[in-house]
């Protein structure tokens, strides 16, 4: 295990350079002078010369790069044009935000996903299964804003059970510590407003829960039906072990390969900010700053942006490549 | 009270069926036998003749559905289990009625170790047993099956070992418990020649050590040669001779056992092309009428294709019109 794990750890280092990279080519590659950017057009060429000596970009590409990587390394993402504050220091609520949200949708959808799954898988061609995977293709082809739109209209408009938009009530906003406002409040040890959090996240949660839930259960039932039909489970079934623990300890175990792959690459997508759902229930997240960025052409948010989902996303996949290796001991091996 | 000479174990007409699309296909049409304590029992014939589906009806292991046992009783220890409840067969697998399978690389979940999977065993029908008292016990049965580094071996997965050593594994797994009928299902096909002798050898040793009667499903005369004391040879689901081995192999009294004796390869008879049975084993439920093994027999009259034979006979029984009308005479001179 530690030999792997070193190895995984290597192989992180061409990538995440990799994508240090592409970020910095792809802001490269857009027409148009930074320079010229924060000046405006009006400015004389003099003022344009001098700020790019002072921006370092007279300097050759190299040169810039590598003076980007220094300043990333330092944790250094630069400073937004229409803020003027330092993107790191600003990015780090919206971030809070994403996660958090993720982290609960995530959640809801892999007990619900893997759960469904796997009773579909054992119980094959059972009213169970057919109307779970009827649900599952509804929820993979259902658009997440219309969903989210319904949710809306039907819990807060028509029955005014829960609140449609934002993290918290404007009238009893949440003082931030973690801006992770579940933990603030419990630090705090205010639980009417940790209620109140729960309450704003749940509609929001289950918009962004639905796709996730929907493919997690669909691999779960595959790779489930596939584990089921093995000699192993008939063994198990041989010494008498009942078929609940058989298929919720022996067959998941096995089957959890893909299932694990594919929770990885959904967190991934949901942690790089669901710019649909939080646009709609006014969830202030990453996709938000981002989206909201492009609309101002404030390029350094943007590269900042781009690299933390990035990055995000490939340690996602990182933890995911390690807990292939504790779940499947015969990984290590290759 | 259960006597020593009563069968341990008793299939009594037993029918099992798989249900299809197609309708219903018999795969087992009606058999009888039975294992004493300490016996070994071979139950012989080619792939698809009904031995596995008989040994799964056995533990109520059929996949089912489609798989359903439609008629028979099997008696374990003078109770009918054939329609236990599944609270019931749990208590008695493992525990009573162990099985090995034919495929020991496929046969032990690979995610596991050897020691997750044999403590499992034992705790399984002992749940008060201390932790430490089911540890010793598994180091002790995988000595007792003769695997070297058991105390090691109890951490390693079933990927870090060969075949035959998995093979001693599921063996070891199956004892476990002492149970009282051992049912290997083909234990031996998978695995090299000089493996399968090991294998054997070591099944051979249990039995006389702890008395286990051990059902030996094979298509391997070769096998039931060296280790049973009777043999049932089953064709298209149905037996068609039943005897003592030492019986079946001098006078064989049907067609297919003396086929089946017929291609075991000789090592100073003459050499010549080994004898082979020709066609396959019938789709099960397409003969109808007549002796099920009248299409490929050599020695086949009028009255097989129409009348069906039946198992006849004192100790040595047999389902054949030629020796019912021959009387003791062997079938091939």
């Amino acid at each position: 295990m530690f030999y792997y794990s070193v190895k995984r750890i290597l192989m992180l280092i061409p990538v995440l350079l990799g994508m240090t990279l592409i970020v910095f080519a792809i802001i490269h590659a857009i027409p148009g002078n930074p320079a010229l950017t924060i000046l405006g057009t009006k400015a004389s060429p003099e003022a344009v010369r001098q700020l790019n000596q002072s921006l370092g970009l007279d300097n050759p590409w190299y040169v810039q790069y590598f003076s980007y990587l220094k300043d990333i390394l330092t944790g250094d993402l630069g400073t937004s044009i229409q803020t003027h504050a330092p993107i790191a220091s600003e990015i780090w609520p919206h971030l809070a935000a994403t996660i958090e949200l993720s982290f609960v949708a995530m959640i809801i959808a892999i007990v619900v996903g893997i759960n469904a799954g796997i009773i579909s898988a054992w119980k094959q061609n059972s009213v169970f299964d057919y109307t779970a995977m009827i649900l599952a293709l509804i929820g993979v082809s259902m658009p997440v804003f219309w969903l989210g739109l319904l949710e809306q209209w039907g819990f807060s408009i028509k029955l005014g059970w829960l609140p449609s938009i934002g993290r918290d009530d404007i009238r009893n906003g949440v003082d931030p510590i973690t801006n992770l406002y579940l933990i603030d409040t419990l630090l705090q040890g205010r639980l009417d407003q940790f209620w109140m959090v729960i309450r704003h996240m749940i509609l929001p949660s289950i918009a962004l829960a639905t796709i996730p839930t929907a493919i997690i259960a669909r691999m779960t039932r595959s790779s489930m039906l596939e584990v089921l039909k093995s000699d192993y489970i008939r063994t198990a079934k041989a010494k008498g072990q009942r078929m609940v623990w058989i298929v919720y300890k022996y067959a998941l175990k096995n089957a959890f390969i893909p299932i694990l792959t594919v929770i990885g690459l959904q967190t991934g997508l949901l942690l790089g900010g669901a710019i649909l759902t939080e646009t709609i229930f006014g969830w202030p997240g990453v996709g938000l700053y981002i989206y909201n960025a492009i609309q101002y052409r404030d390029y350094p948010v943007i590269q900042s942006g781009i690299l933390i989902i990035a990055f995000i996303f490939v340690m996602v996949n990182f933890i995911v490549d390690l807990l292939y290796g504790l779940i499947d001991p015969r990984i290590k091996y290759k | 009270m259960l006597k020593m000479s009563d069968p341990v174990l008793k299939v009594e007409g037993l029918k099992t069926s798989f249900f299809t699309d197609d309708g219903e296909v018999p795969a087992v049409g009606g058999i009888d036998f039975e294992v004493k304590e300490g016996e070994i029992l071979g139950i012989v014939g080619e792939s698809g003749c009904g031995k596995s589906v008989t040994s799964l009806s056995i533990m109520g292991l059929l996949p089912s559905p489609p798989g359903k046992i439609v008629g028979g009783h099997i008696y374990y220890q003078g109770e009918d289990i054939s329609h236990a409840k599944e609270s019931k067969m749990r208590k008695l697998r493992g525990n009573e009625i162990a099985m090995i399978f034919q495929e020991p690389m496929t046969s032990l979940n690979p995610v596991f170790t050897i020691g997750e999977q044999l403590e499992e065993a034992i705790k399984l029908h002992n749940q008060r047993l201390p932790k430490k008292e089911i540890e010793n016990r598994s180091v002790e049965l995988l000595k007792r099956v003769g695997l070297p580094r058991a105390k090691e071996l109890l951490k390693e997965y079933p990927h870090e070992l060969s075949g035959g050593m998995r093979q001693r594994v599921m063996i070891a797994i199956a004892m476990s418990c002492n149970p009282k009928v051992l049912i290997a299902d083909e234990p031996t096909t998978a695995l090299d020649v000089t493996i399968q002798a090991q294998i054997l050898d070591l099944m051979i040793k249990l039995n006389k050590e702890t008395n286990t009667a051990i059902i030996m499903i094979t298509h391997d005369l070769g096998v039931v040669a060296q280790m049973c004391q009777r043999v049932v040879v089953m064709y298209a689901g149905k037996i068609v001779e039943e005897g003592p081995v030492k019986d079946i192999f001098n006078h064989p009294k049907h067609p297919y056992t003396e086929g089946l004796i017929q291609s075991i390869p000789d090592l100073h008879g003459k050499k010549e092309r080994l004898y082979t049975i020709k066609g396959s084993v019938p789709k099960p439920g397409s003969i109808t009428k007549g002796c099920l093994f009248a299409p490929r027999c050599e020695f086949v009259m009028d009255k097989c294709r129409v009348n069906t034979p039946e198992l006849s006979g004192g100790e040595h029984k047999s389902r054949c019109f030629l020796h019912q009308e021959q009387g003791r005479k062997e079938v091939r001179t």
